[in-house]
């Protein structure tokens, strides 16, 4: 078993982190995991991607993720760039940062191929209720482990202890429930679809 | 422990784990999270009977490790491209008078134009420093190779390098294995210097050498650093046997037996290769990868035995000496055989990905004979935009 993970977003949108989080939680499950920064400029808002891969051999390779089973896009401006997608697999999965649903990014042009579906999260709303700060990176990841189902909530729990320890509690608690309010929606969402 | 760990925090732990009595270093990407995890471990006081010197530059940085380690404190610092070259002027002095200082190189491109990604001009550029300079292939290797590498350098008194990729691997997060205080302790014993500058028993160290001795001291440098060599390969086969890890040594060959092409890589490449090499044989086709851990002092004999009998050995380049050609090509040159055809590929500047892609290219193209000989090959190369700028230069000097 093998899941690789490539997220797009903008500097100060905690896509590594993201990457960090996903790659804890998967060590957290017994896996092997890579957590890779961005290979461009770290500058705010500039765009930036950060890779996970997750396998249950181990990991040599150190080059970016070229051919994703995941592409999380945490700004949905992004997907207006066709590299976002680039080497997404033919049955690979969007997870977008989006109030919107999949049928209205698609009439705005995001064209998907072969078995290739695409999830929307308000992930910077949700995010901005509970946390009272637009990061999307915390719900995103959520929907990511509910919809691939490599890892389990837990997992997620004990990698958002572990990468945010440095915060105060209220905080902590704060992403511990948003992860699971993504995780809980995406599911619910997916149940529906 | 093994944990999910960012590179650079494994080695800073790992680093604290070896009880330096002085720290000082100056913050420079990619090597900033190494120190400044240093200094919160120091301000904890985790890392006990430390003192960290915040410096005004990498110059001092090297300079004020230099003083501490003729004091006799075991000493460390960690820099990155220009810093590397701000410590120019006294990296021969630390090895020059023979003090078992170890640095973190956290590989990146020098500038101009200034560029903060990965390869390896910096430490390629100092190879004729006197420094050992090892390359770590991953971060379990970055973090084994940082206690072998005080080993090394206390047993030799000479000046240690550990080179790991910038943010390749200073940025990853993966599972490693940071070693617990009490098996360091075991392996690595107190520093016993050789000789110390003690108000008490006043000797001098660095005094001037004249025309009437200096070809002698050069002589004996250079002949300890080869000798240095059974060092690297002695503390590695003792490392594995205390860790029941195999890290570090001389060179590490995979796959090379009965290869028809091997590919000679530095750092962390070499995981990627492994893999591309794998899928390569299982298609049945022969080849293998080199990659060289010791690079100074330069494994002459170990090279050769592992490229014996390989029709062709892709070199794959991170670093150019500009009006030159290659840098580690022509050290793989000197210990080739006659009938092996070394290769000369220039790959990964600036931090440009080194994909499996990229390299399965070369393995491919290097058996169907379409890499060139006796040129150096840039195999990343967009040819479209050097054409487009060599043109817009026709036209600027056109009258």
């Amino acid at each position: 078993m093998s899941l690789d993970v490539r997220i797009h977003g903008r500097g100060g949108q905690g896509v590594v982190t993201a990457a960090e989080l996903l790659s804890l939680a998967a060590f957290d499950e017994g896996l092997n995991a890579q957590a890779l920064p961005s290979f461009g400029s770290e500058r705010t808002g500039a765009p930036v991607v950060a890779f996970c891969r997750i396998d249950t051999a181990p990991i040599r390779a150190h080059d970016p993720i070229s051919a994703p089973d995941v592409v999380v896009v945490q700004d949905p401006t992004l997907l207006r760039n066709g590299d976002v997608l680039l080497g997404l697999a033919e049955n690979g999965l969007v997870v977008v940062n989006s109030a919107k649903d999949p049928a209205d990014l698609a009439r705005a042009g995001l064209r998907l191929r072969g078995n290739q579906r695409a999830v929307c999260l308000p992930a910077s709303d949700l995010a901005r209720e509970r946390l009272g700060r637009p990061l999307p990176n915390t719900a995103l990841i959520g929907a990511v482990v509910a919809l691939t189902s490599v890892l389990g909530l837990p997992s997620l729990h004990a990698a958002i202890l572990e990468r945010f320890s440095m915060a105060d509690d209220d905080v902590l608690a704060a992403n511990l429930r948003l992860a699971t309010e993504a995780h809980d929606l995406t599911l619910e969402g997916d149940r529906r679809a | 422990m093994r944990r999910q760990i960012e590179g650079s925090k494994a080695v800073a732990e790992t680093v604290a784990r070896c009880r330096p009595a002085v720290v000082a270093a100056y913050p420079i990407s990619p090597q900033t999270h190494i120190v400044e995890r240093l200094s919160e471990l120091v301000a904890s006081a985790d890392l006990t009977g430390c003192e960290y010197l915040m410096v005004e530059s990498e110059f001092g940085a090297l300079s004020a490790c230099i003083g501490a380690s003729a004091a006799g404190g075991r000493t460390y610092t960690a820099t990155s491209s220009q810093g590397l070259l701000f410590m120019a002027e006294a990296l021969p002095n630390a090895s020059g008078l023979g003090l078992p200082i170890v640095m973190t190189l956290a590989n990146r491109a020098i500038g101009a134009p200034i560029n903060i990604w990965n390869d390896h001009s910096d430490a390629l550029s100092q190879r004729d420093a006197g420094w050992l300079q090892l390359f770590a292939s991953s971060n379990q290797e970055a973090v084994d190779l940082h206690v072998q590498a005080f080993a090394i350098a206390e047993r030799t008194s000479l000046p240690v390098m550990v080179c790991m990729d910038g943010f390749v691997l200073t940025h990853a997060m993966e599972a490693i294995d940071v070693p617990d205080q009490d098996e360091v302790d075991a392996f690595l014993p107190a520093f016993r210097p050789r000789q110390w500058l003690d108000p008490d028993s006043p000797v001098t160290i660095g005094a001037m050498v004249g025309p009437d001795a200096f070809t002698e001291v050069k002589y004996l440098m250079a002949r300890s650093q080869i000798e240095a060599l059974d060092t690297v390969a002695e503390v590695a086969a003792e490392f594995g046997s205390a860790f029941g890890r195999d890290s570090g040594g001389l060179v590490r060959p995979y796959r090379t037996d009965d290869a028809e092409v091997v590919l000679v890589v530095m750092g962390s490449t070499f995981g990627s290769a492994q893999d591309v090499v794998d899928e390569l044989r299982a298609d049945g086709v022969r080849v293998g990868v080199l990659a060289i851990t010791c690079y100074r002092p330069w494994p002459f004999d170990e090279v050769r035995e592992a490229l014996r009998g390989i029709p062709r050995a892709v070199v794959v380049n991170r670093a150019i000496s500009v009006g030159a050609g290659s840098v580690l090509g022509r050290d793989v040159r000197l210990s080739a055989e006659p009938g092996t055809d070394v290769l000369d590929v220039v790959l990964g500047l600036g931090g440009r990905p080194v994909t499996r892609a990229a390299l399965r290219g070369l393995l491919v193209d290097a058996l169907a004979g379409q890499l060139p000989l006796d040129e150096l090959y840039f195999a990343d190369l967009d040819h479209e935009v050097i054409a487009d700028q060599l043109d817009r230069d026709r036209e600027e000097v056109a009258p």
